[in-house]
């Protein structure tokens, strides 16, 4: 059985909605679907059981009515799975992972700016990387954001005021 | 004692990077730090979103001025997985040696930075002379200093002649003759040693659940290297080691880097050797057939990741660029913990933030009218206007050979 299989056949048998759902793309390079509901269990489970230690990034996606956030799990040994979530554009609210994965407050801070995102869970803090200024419900990301004078007119990033 | 706050930056006279620091103090000691980032942030994926997939290779390049052909490199092999290209060896070699060389100069580069922090300004010139080598060799090859654009769709855009192979070839046995000198130092000059232990220390746990990554990582005992753990380019046909040091602080992250400058030279002699011969590139589609890609590349400071996606057009649907200096942030903050105000510099420069690297303008303008000089002719002009100035550094070198009782 190829490393991958065994990735694979491990996630399904704790997870059984997986089945025929996890793309083997090539070596190292899996990719799947996970239901909103799931998502938390499955990440545990990844990082506690099956040595996903590390998160590699986390990748915003406009998919129209969705936002798609696709996080990349990766063991140290090189394997990597791309596991996307989908949440509503209407109600763009999902959950921080910086509890198991600390160093992703700075990909979810992005998320936050440039989708508009909000991550339960995440402390309030210096936003990333937008400026000071950057006029409310303008997020660049997204699909039908066009720049507006307001954006034009935002003068450069002021210093932190402590 | 009451704790106190400083701003440090944008604007910071050490740092070359504008980002803001918020330091609390508990008098001398550091209590916490917080960071404001992204006053460089060009919006970069957002442009690449409205060009075609080769105009968004030349953007990405310039994403950094020292990794340029790190995300270049990520960004292109992430589009030749999509479109199902196979890039032809010797194209692989040269995109491999290019990597290399940027490693080098790269390294040599830090650790220069890194002693003028700590006030060892004999060390920056000495590395900083070493790295000309290296760009020498990759405006010969590139054309340009920094932005080398080597690669395309395909393979590469540049070939080696075997006069470049051997010029390379020799530079690789001056520089690892100079680094050897320079592991000598930072393992027996006690004032550096002494100066860089303990400081900035991570332990591997926490490098490994904050997300460290690169020589910072290494440096904690933490065991991964994209090149081994998820082969790339030609490294799949190279032997080498990963550098893994375990002392956690600054001085380990130095112990790594020069480790690693080592394994570049073995990596490049290897390259040389085994270079096939044969086409450079293979033609490539406009148009790049749906679907998503993950591509990791092992960059002078760390994994950079980049995730393409393609919807059928010739232009991607989403590119998302991970640099490694965002994934060592969070590190950084906990290392600077408990360490004095005035290490801060150079913990915040022991992770090497990426600095902004500029071209050099080869247009001398004269009263008589511009001139465009070649490659060698300004470097002649370099050494003859110092000469001018009363500074040979040939014949300085040699006196310090004699004095040194290295007469060659």
């Amino acid at each position: 059985m190829t490393a991958e299989e065994t990735v694979v056949k491990a996630l399904v048998e704790k997870f059984p909605c997986f089945a025929e759902k996890i793309r083997t793309q090539r070596e190292r390079r899996l990719w799947a679907d996970v239901p909103a509901d799931q998502f938390e269990a499955v990440a545990h489970h990844l990082f506690e059981q099956m040595g996903f230690t590390m998160l590699c990034s986390i990748t915003g996606l406009d998919e129209g009515a969705t936002f798609g956030l696709l996080y990349h799990f990766g063991q140290p040994s090189g394997m990597m799975i791309g596991l996307k979530v989908s949440i509503p554009r209407e109600k763009p609210e999902w959950k921080t992972f910086i509890g198991l994965f600390p160093g992703s407050e700075l990909y979810e801070r992005e998320i936050a700016d440039l989708y508009g995102v909000r991550f339960e869970g995440l402390p309030a803090g210096l936003r990333y990387p937008l400026p000071d200024d950057w006029p409310d419900n303008e997020f660049p990301l997204r699909k039908d954001w066009k720049a507006k004078p307001a954006v034009a007119a935002a003068a450069p990033a002021a210093e932190v005021k402590s | 004692m009451s704790k106190i706050t400083i701003p440090i930056g944008p604007q910071h006279p050490a740092l070359k990077e504008p980002a803001s620091f918020k330091i609390t103090l508990n008098g001398e000691e550091i209590y916490s730090m917080d960071m404001r980032l992204g006053y460089n942030h060009r919006g970069i994926e957002k442009a690449c979103e409205e060009r075609s997939f080769i105009q968004g290779l030349y953007l990405i390049e310039r994403i950094c001025g020292i990794c340029s052909h790190s995300h270049s490199t990520a960004y292109i092999q992430a589009l030749e997985e999509l479109a199902g290209l196979q890039v032809p060896k010797r194209g692989l070699y040269i995109r491999t040696l290019i990597a290399e060389l940027e490693r080098i100069h790269s390294h040599l580069l830090w650790l220069g930075v890194a002693a003028h922090e700590v006030g060892f300004d004999t060390l920056l010139m000495y590395t900083w002379r070493d790295r000309e080598l290296v760009m020498d060799h990759l405006a010969e090859i590139g054309g340009n200093r920094v932005n080398y654009a080597v690669n395309t769709m395909g393979g590469v855009r540049r070939d080696l002649t075997p006069d470049e192979i051997a010029h390379i070839l020799k530079d690789v046995d001056t520089l690892e003759e100079r680094t050897k000198y320079y592991a000598q130092v930072a393992t027996e000059e006690t004032t550096l040693v002494a100066r860089l232990s303990k400081i900035g220390y991570l332990s591997q746990t926490d490098a490994e659940f904050l997300g460290a990554v690169g020589p910072t990582a290494r440096a904690c005992g933490v065991d991964r290297d994209v090149r081994r753990d998820d082969p790339y380019a030609a490294y799949g046909d190279v032997q080498f080691k990963v550098c893994v040091d375990h002392h956690g602080d600054v001085y380990g992250r130095v112990l790594v880097r020069v480790g690693e400058l080592m394994e570049s030279y073995s990596i490049i002699r290897q390259l040389m050797k085994n270079m096939p011969d044969g086409p450079i590139a293979v033609k490539s589609p406009r148009r790049i057939a749906a679907g998503e890609v993950y591509s990791r590349y092992e960059a002078p400071r760390g994994e950079d990741c980049h995730y393409v996606k393609s919807n059928g057009t010739d232009k991607p649907e989403r590119v998302k660029i991970r640099a490694p200096t965002l994934a060592n942030w969070r590190a950084v903050r906990k290392m600077i913990e408990g360490n004095y105000l005035a290490d801060a510099p150079i913990i915040i420069a022991a992770i090497d933030p990426c600095f902004s690297c500029t071209d050099r303008a080869i247009e001398l303008v004269r009263p008589a009218g511009a001139e465009t000089l070649t490659w060698g002719a300004l470097r002649q002009h370099g050494i003859d206007w110092h000469r001018k100035q009363g500074l040979d550094f040939a014949e300085l070198n040699k006196k310090l050979n004699t004095q040194l009782g290295r007469v060659k």
